[in-house]
């Protein structure tokens, strides 16, 4: 008889391994889906992690795509585990992300054609903005009405995507785009475009942003008063009220900070590598960034390795498209599998398997 | 706007077909969540069970082979979420989001060769003279049998969940797990047993999506109908009539949203088509404000991992 017991304190050891096997077990399970498919499990594997890095044909392309992908997955991600960490869910950084570029791109549509270097740091403060004014929407109606902010959150979403749909097609449509929806190209707008700052490297602001979100997520988590509130609410909810937590303000805190940053990330996006409001604009970051989250193990630092892992997914899954005709609803799936993996294999972290010890409970 | 040109008979008769998938989904939650588990997957769970339907009725050529095939796939599915939370001990929240994001990619892949298809036709129940009654034939007698079978499934769920023995246990496992358990009622087979149930009417509500309401099979196609029906729970305070009730309030909300799109009202059409979401969000505000109702429906042991040895 197989028994779970429960360890005395989470296994250190297997905090960290657990992502890693995580990831192996996706590696398999992926693998057969990929059989299943009728492609060559292993060539799909290998084309997904391993050539976008080092294969002598793509990786001079994909590398800096690299990082692209990862800045918004981290910045998001960073956001979103502050908010897990003290049992606060936040799952429409999706929206957020949506808000925070149409507040960010408003800004620049409305300054053009001025050269202004004010623009751009405007534009920052306008996505960050917009994406905490969204996420202020369930967290206020959480503290004054109780209103459960997963569901509302969530449903925000939608409400982003339409709101997306009617900017691209109305008001921020590009005069002179001949009637095609979408805004203006901020790429070719000089004082509003988030444009690559090393050359070859896909470094762009928003990647500054996410690094510069880790170290300051990482300082407060485990050196501010916050970062003590936000894991006490976590993993004693009735000590934290004892403790002088303010639930509240909690929640305002976490929804708010998560909010902004998914805004920032989706100004760096609309400015940078998407350059325009489109229907189609937001590509599900905010979502995959929850899987980040996650994988990170709602740390930091973690979150960065998780990002970069995960960026390397959807370019891995970009070329294995192009190259073995995987479809890309596989890397979704493959995506959400990793998720699942993650989350079973976590119980070996706060149990210990007895095999045969004692008879049933 | 031309509000005539809106055919109210035909708009209640259509709030029926709009109700139906988010109350199958919402009942089968509802089942879920009495047993004290929180399973925020519906959304993954109804459109694999839009795409498995959608592909047996498909391969079949019989829309019942069809239903039955989407409840089997959304059970499948759910019971992946089952043996995380119960076996594993996983978190209910960031499982369900799994189950859901898993179910968004998983049903795209298996979709892909059927985009664009028609789905044999779901006939309509013949009722003979009933249908023929003036106003009330064409609201309530002229429907496909799915319709009748969901409000049966509704009555159903009540029956079991208030007047049988097996409800009562099946409720004071979502009030008190460690209760139950001490009692010598096995929770975590209660649970499957209840998850497999809601995943089970989840994944026929999607089917009732890709097969009757759209009737074909788009990527996404659920479009948050998965969340409506979990906000749907909550609404009617974990009590299967009124589930019933908000579904086809719902469901003609819906309705109408999209008949004004048709009548011409003069607003972008993205604004109509955000209004099901907002109205949501505004509902499940007034509901949870109401001094402490919440707190005293929900099942008390709602979202708690429970472990036997602790």
């Amino acid at each position: 008889m197989i028994t779970l017991e429960k360890r005395p304190s989470p296994s250190r050891a297997w905090a960290w391994a657990t992502p890693v096997l995580a990831v192996l077990l996706t590696m398999i399970a992926g693998g057969l889906m990929f059989a299943l498919l009728g492609k060559d499990p292993v060539d799909a594997i290998r084309t997904i992690f391993w050539a976008p890095l080092f294969d002598p044909q793509f990786a001079s392309y994909s590398r800096p795509q690299l990082l692209v992908k990862a800045g918004p997955l981290i910045l998001i991600a960073v956001g979103l585990a502050m908010g897990f960490r003290a049992g606060i869910w936040n799952i429409g950084a999706e929206g957020q992300y949506i808000i925070g570029a149409l507040f960010g791109a408003g800004v620049a549509l409305a300054a053009y054609p001025s050269g202004s270097p004010l623009i751009f740091p405007t534009m920052i403060v306008a996505g960050a903005l917009g994406g905490f004014l969204w996420a202020m929407i369930p967290a206020l109606l959480r503290v004054f009405f109780n209103t459960n902010e997963i569901l509302v959150s969530l449903l925000l979403v939608y409400v982003a995507e339409q709101f997306l749909a009617a900017m691209a097609l109305g008001p921020m449509k590009n005069p002179e785009g001949g009637g095609f929806p979408g805004s203006r190209n901020l790429q070719q707008y000089d004082a509003a475009s988030n444009l690559e700052l090393l050359q070859g490297t896909g470094l762009h602001w928003g990647v500054v942003a996410a690094i510069v979100a880790v170290i300051f997520g990482h300082v407060m988590l485990t050196r501010h008063l916050m970062g003590f509130h936000i894991r006490l609410a976590g993993q004693a909810p009735r000590a934290a009220r004892f403790g002088g937590v303010n639930p509240g303000r909690l929640v305002i805190f976490c929804l708010g900070l998560s909010g902004a940053l998914a805004g920032l990330a989706g100004m760096f996006e609309v400015s940078g590598p998407a350059g325009q409001v489109s229907i189609d604009f937001n590509s599900g970051y905010g979502f995959t960034a929850i899987i980040v989250a996650f994988l990170g193990r709602l740390h930091p630092v973690g979150i960065l390795l998780a990002g970069l892992l995960m960026a390397l997914t959807y370019i891995g899954g970009e070329l294995a498209q192009f190259m073995l005709g995987i479809p890309a609803a596989a890397i979704q799936a493959f995506q959400g599998m990793l998720l699942f993996f993650l989350l079973g294999v976590d119980v070996l972290t706060n149990f210990r398997i007895r095999i045969g010890a004692r008879g049933t409970a | 706007m031309d509000l005539s040109s809106i055919n109210w008979l035909l708009l209640i008769a259509a709030l029926m077909v709009g109700a139906t998938p988010i109350l199958l989904a919402a009942i089968g939650e509802l089942v879920v969540e009495r047993s004290g588990v929180l399973n925020l997957g519906v959304e993954g769970m109804m459109i694999t069970g839009a795409i498995c339907g959608f592909a047996v009725a498909v391969k079949t050529g019989s829309p019942a082979l069809g239903f039955l095939g989407g409840a089997l796939g959304g059970a499948v599915l759910s019971l992946v979420f089952g043996l995380l939370t119960q076996v594993f001990l996983s978190n209910q929240v960031a499982t369900g989001l799994a189950l859901t994001l898993f179910g968004l990619g998983l049903s795209a892949l298996m979709g892909q060769s059927y985009v664009g298809i028609r789905p044999p036709a779901t006939p309509k129940l013949d009722l003979g003279p009933l249908s023929d009654i003036p106003v009330l034939g064409p609201i309530l007698f002229r429907h496909d049998p799915m319709i009748y079978i969901s409000i049966l499934i509704v009555a159903l769920v009540w029956a079991v969940l208030f007047r049988t023995r097996a409800g009562l246990i099946l409720r004071a496992t979502g009030e008190s797990a460690e209760a139950a358990h001490a009692l010598g009622y096995r929770v975590i087979r209660i649970r499957l047993l209840a998850i497999a149930c809601g995943g089970a009417l989840a994944g026929l509500g999607g089917a009732y999506l890709s097969l009757v309401r759209v009737p074909q099979w788009t990527e996404g196609m659920t479009a948050g109908a998965g969340w409506i029906a979990l906000a749907l729970v909550v609404f009617a305070s974990w009590r299967p009539w009124r589930v019933l009730i908000g579904a086809y309030l719902f469901g003609g909300l819906t309705v109408l949203q999209l008949n004004l799109q048709a009548a011409g009202m003069k607003m972008p059409v993205e604004y109509l088509s955000m209004s099901p979401y907002i109205i949501t969000i505004l509902v499940l505000v007034l509901i949870s404000s109401g001094r402490g109702r919440i707190s005293t429906s929900a099942p008390a042991a709602l979202g708690r991992t429970f472990h036997a040895s602790t």
